[in-house]
């Protein structure tokens, strides 16, 4: 009775313990429907096919730790992205590495901007990424002169994303890394203690001696960073850079970091939980046109998925806070 | 008082940005072919409204429509909106109004949401027709149609009955659901299917990509792991042809594409063997589709037609010249480029640098 009760707690003591058990059940239920599913092939496809999306969120969660938002990411994107198409197309860079250096370098100004506007300037984040979102896609605009560049003229770039090593896409290698830097920077430094400090409770951070502003600027600089360079790894991934590219991508990573259990309020939030936000995702993008749902139906299904999922991980934080007060309680 | 100071600078550095931009823009965008409206001038002024900035389908148009007012001895004027959306057409459209041209070609965002505009247009007595997608027939005086539905519905259906041999499964991957001009084309190619010919052929599903990479990627894969004996699968969308094509391209699928695509972006799929993923596609002319639009709207300034069924005009060296208006099927009248134009291995590699 008391071990039952204890493996009981145990489940219902994580977040991320609950994200498994649903990505569990979801797994099995569309196995069950259509075994092409949980091939090795198709998960690898999954992965790639979204490695855009689970390496911003990522950056997300640092941003969301602060208790910021950052809306401006689906544009940074598409101008790194249009940017490294255009030099391609012209022939100014040939170097993949160079080609991905430079989104990054891109990606980096306009994170650097953003968090300067939020962070020193004192603007509320929804609003000053919501002017750079406007800014950044009209640049990725301008950049593009009217042009699309397309396979044809990627050359070596586009093999990039068709390259493995140990069996692995070069790009989720590149998805991997990120998510083993950052767990390590949230759980072992400094630098991610602050990001939790300064979301919690800002005042008591600040009096402790951290410099906020500074914090909330080093949130937008790297999301801004992981931005331009999944603006390299899309051109590359679909042999195309268009400067309408991942349009409203944001909300799927926002969406991703509330699946995984991140609070939009700041403070709460793990990399893992990031990770987890994202996969649900993907599963369910790559999932509903294999199950045979109407296709105009899938949208619904999508939106009604993850309100169960963010439903059923509310009540366990719920259930978790009422243990917890039990336990002082006692 | 640092901190003021710092916030101050920021806002003027943003505002600066911001007139940076905009100037840019004007300068790639709006009035790229004229200093002003110029009708002091004496020449005629002949203006187009394009879809949206940023679209090398539109460019070229705008590049052939040009071309043909220029050779003509008038002066043209084209209109980018910044975005896709018909209320910014409608702003393009009011200006040009007021700058006084003698006609006004527009690519609509919207089939009835121009009509307000447009009818204050005509109402001043600018000639006003549409190319590309139309808006409603009490909007213009004619529509200059890329390619009628029938004719790209049964290009299409005859692709797939070839590059599959003739039988088995086949699959269209399209834009989204609600997309009017390729749930016309899709609809058309299900009536064409009931002939006996095409007995043989199976359409197992219409897979809708949103006109998105990533979703059309989904889409593909899931279409491909879904029917392993899939024949073909008919993409009647740009981005969906492009995402089906790099898909089948990189797995080596036995399965072959068509459908209607760009050219400079398909060409690195086009080809005849076993490791190019699209045999041939379809598309129109942009540049064509320019020069005609340009053509009706000189004939109609001329006063040499006035849209009406059953007249014709001249339109230069283009391959149907002379070109007869017929009945639209809506209540106005139209005037037909052509078929829909072949792209192969043969002549992609001339046309990718076109557009």
């Amino acid at each position: 009775m008391k071990n039952s009760k204890s493996i009981l707690k145990k489940l219902t003591a994580s977040r991320e313990v609950s994200l498994i058990i649903v990505l569990v059940i979801l797994c099995v239920a569309i196995g069950l429907r259509s075994p092409s599913f949980l091939t090795l092939k198709s998960i690898a496809d999954m992965f790639k096919n979204n490695v855009v999306t689970m390496i911003m969120a990522v950056g997300m969660l640092g941003v969301l730790l602060v208790g910021g938002i950052d809306i401006s990411i689906a544009s940074t994107l598409a101008f790194s992205g249009m940017a490294v198409g255009m030099l391609l197309k012209r022939g100014v860079i040939t170097s993949t590495p160079l080609a991905i250096l430079i989104a990054v370098g891109i990606g980096l100004v306009c994170g650097l901007l953003v968090g300067l506007v939020v962070a020193k300037g004192n603007v509320a984040p929804i609003i000053a990424s919501m002017g750079f979102m406007y800014i950044y896609r009209g640049l990725a605009y301008v950049i593009s002169n009217n042009e699309w560049a397309s396979a044809d003229s990627l050359g070596d770039f586009k093999n990039f994303a068709l390259g493995k090593i140990l069996g692995i896409n070069n790009v989720v290698w590149i998805m991997i890394l990120i998510y083993i830097a950052f767990f390590i920077l949230m759980k072992w430094t400094t630098l991610g203690r602050k990001l939790y400090a300064v979301g919690s409770n800002r005042e008591a951070a600040e009096i402790s001696g951290i410099n906020a502003s500074n914090v909330i600027l080093f949130s937008h600089t790297m999301m801004g960073v992981l931005a331009g360079l999944c603006g390299a790894l899309a051109v590359s991934i679909y042999a195309s850079a268009q400067a309408n590219m991942l349009y409203g991508k944001e909300m799927d990573v926002i969406a991703a970091c509330v699946i995984g259990g991140v609070s939009m309020t700041g403070g709460r939030g793990s990399v893992l939980g990031a990770f987890l936000g994202a996969l649900i995702l993907a599963i369910i993008a790559k999932a509903l046109p294999l199950v045979g749902i109407e296709a105009i139906a899938q949208n619904t299904v999508k939106g009604v998925i993850i309100l169960v999922v963010i439903i059923l991980n509310v009540l366990t934080q719920r259930s978790m806070d009422k243990n917890s007060l039990k336990e002082r309680e006692l | 008082m640092k901190k003021r100071i710092f916030s101050v600078l920021l806002c003027m550095a943003m505002m600066a940005s911001l007139l940076v931009g905009c100037g840019s823009s004007n300068d790639g965008g709006d009035d790229a072919k004229s200093e002003d409206g110029g009708s002091d001038s004496g020449k005629k002024v002949y203006a187009m409204v394009a879809k949206q900035a940023g679209n090398p389908f539109m460019e070229k148009m705008a590049e052939g429509f040009t071309e043909v007012v220029e050779a003509a001895g008038g002066e043209a004027i084209i209109k980018y909106p910044e975005e896709g959306k018909a209320d910014h057409q409608i702003t393009a459209i009011q200006s040009l109004i007021s700058q006084g041209v003698d006609s006004i070609s527009v690519a609509a965002n919207d089939e009835n949401a121009l009509q307000p505009a447009l009818e204050d247009a005509m109402a001043e007595g600018i000639k006003v027709n549409c190319l590309d997608s139309k808006v409603n027939a009490d909007s213009r005086q004619l529509f200059v149609n890329q390619a009628g539905v029938d004719e790209i519905g049964q290009a299409l259906m005859d692709a797939v009955l070839d590059i599959s041999g003739g039988e088995g499964q086949w699959a269209i991957l399209s834009a989204t659901s609600q997309a009017t001009n390729q749930n016309a084309w899709i609809d058309s190619m299900k009536e064409i299917m009931e002939g006996d010919e095409y007995s043989k052929l199976e359409l197992v599903e219409v897979a809708y990509g949103d006109d998105e990479p990533q979703k059309s990627t989904d889409q593909t894969q899931a279409l491909l792991s879904k029917y392993p004996d899939l024949k073909v699968i008919c993409a009647p969308t740009t981005v969906g042809i492009m995402a089906a094509g790099k898909v089948l391209q990189d797995e080596g699928s036995a399965t072959k594409l068509t459908g209607l695509g760009l050219p400079s972006e398909m060409a690195a799929y086009i080809g005849d063997g076993d490791d190019s993923s699209c045999p041939y596609m379809f598309l129109w002319n942009p540049i064509d589709l320019g020069r005609l639009g340009a053509y009706s709207a000189i004939a109609l300034v001329n006063g040499d037609i006035e849209g009406a069924e059953g007249e014709t005009f001249d339109a230069g060296d283009m391959e149907n010249s002379p070109y007869t208006i017929t009945d639209a099927g809506d209540g106005g009248t139209e005037v037909i480029l052509g078929q829909p134009f072949k792209f192969d291995p043969s002549n992609i590699d001339e046309w990718k640098e076109v557009y």
